[in-house]
């Protein structure tokens, strides 16, 4: 498309709250046609994997609301990141939230182009047969090829 | 009266929007795509979307906390 306009996001983070705004600010600018390149790196690439795990910690987040108050204490006790994941996941659906694997799922189908950080590929061991496929893999420069044409870039 | 009605109610940010996209494409350029939503942010990110997307947002109403809008495709 001509005159398309285009989107370019450097996703870094890994929990399934922050794997949210990558995936909602892209599949949102693909339904506004913009040409969307997410760059997946560091913990970012957790959410590229075929079988994700994604948690989420109150610990270290003082932010998060909680049901109940805390302690810090009690935080740290085996199986509370996978509680509180557990009870997010829930509200999330109960508030009519998408899920992360029903917005990668978007995603993909609006053209969404993914690029994984080799470099952080291979420091943490992980094999592109573990990653989705259609992922193109590749470093800084190919990224910023990919932004110096970009209309918006973000952070995340 | 609407070609195409869109059941959105119960989702939130961005879903009414994706698959408000996602029926668009499948319609015909001048048809009429009704949306219901609950979304309250669904008001503002619809005007935004048709108003970026060159869509006409030819109705917008809200009664008892259903949003309801009509769509016609550029």
């Amino acid at each position: 498309m001509a005159n398309q306009k285009k989107l370019a996001i450097i996703a870094t983070k890994g929990t399934l709250d922050f794997a949210y705004p990558p995936l909602i600010l892209g599949t949102t600018a693909a339904a506004l046609d913009y040409d969307v390149t997410i760059f997946w790196t560091f913990y970012g690439l957790q959410v590229l994997k075929k079988k994700t795990n994604l948690k989420i910690s109150p610990l270290g987040n003082p932010a998060m609301p909680m049901p109940v108050p805390m302690p810090v204490l009690v935080q740290v006790l085996p199986g509370m990141e996978d509680m509180a994941t557990i009870m997010m996941k829930q509200k999330m659906a109960s508030k009519g939230v998408a899920s992360i694997d029903d917005l990668m799922e978007m995603a993909i189908e609006s053209d969404v182009k993914m690029i994984a950080c080799q470099m952080t590929v291979d420091l943490f061991d992980f094999k592109h047969s573990e990653l989705m496929d259609g992922v193109e893999y590749a470093g800084a420069a190919r990224f910023f090829e990919v932004a110096q044409d970009a209309d918006i870039v973000l952070f995340i | 009266m609407a070609d195409i009605t869109l059941d959105a109610k119960g989702l939130n940010c961005p879903l009414p929007i994706l698959r408000a996209k996602k029926a668009l494409k499948e319609m015909a350029s001048g048809q009429i795509l009704a949306i219901e939503a609950t979304d309250p942010g669904s008001a503002k990110d619809f005007e935004s979307f048709c108003s970026q997307t060159g869509n006409e947002l030819v109705k917008a109403s809200e009664a008892n906390n259903v949003y309801y809008y009509e769509i016609r495709k550029s």
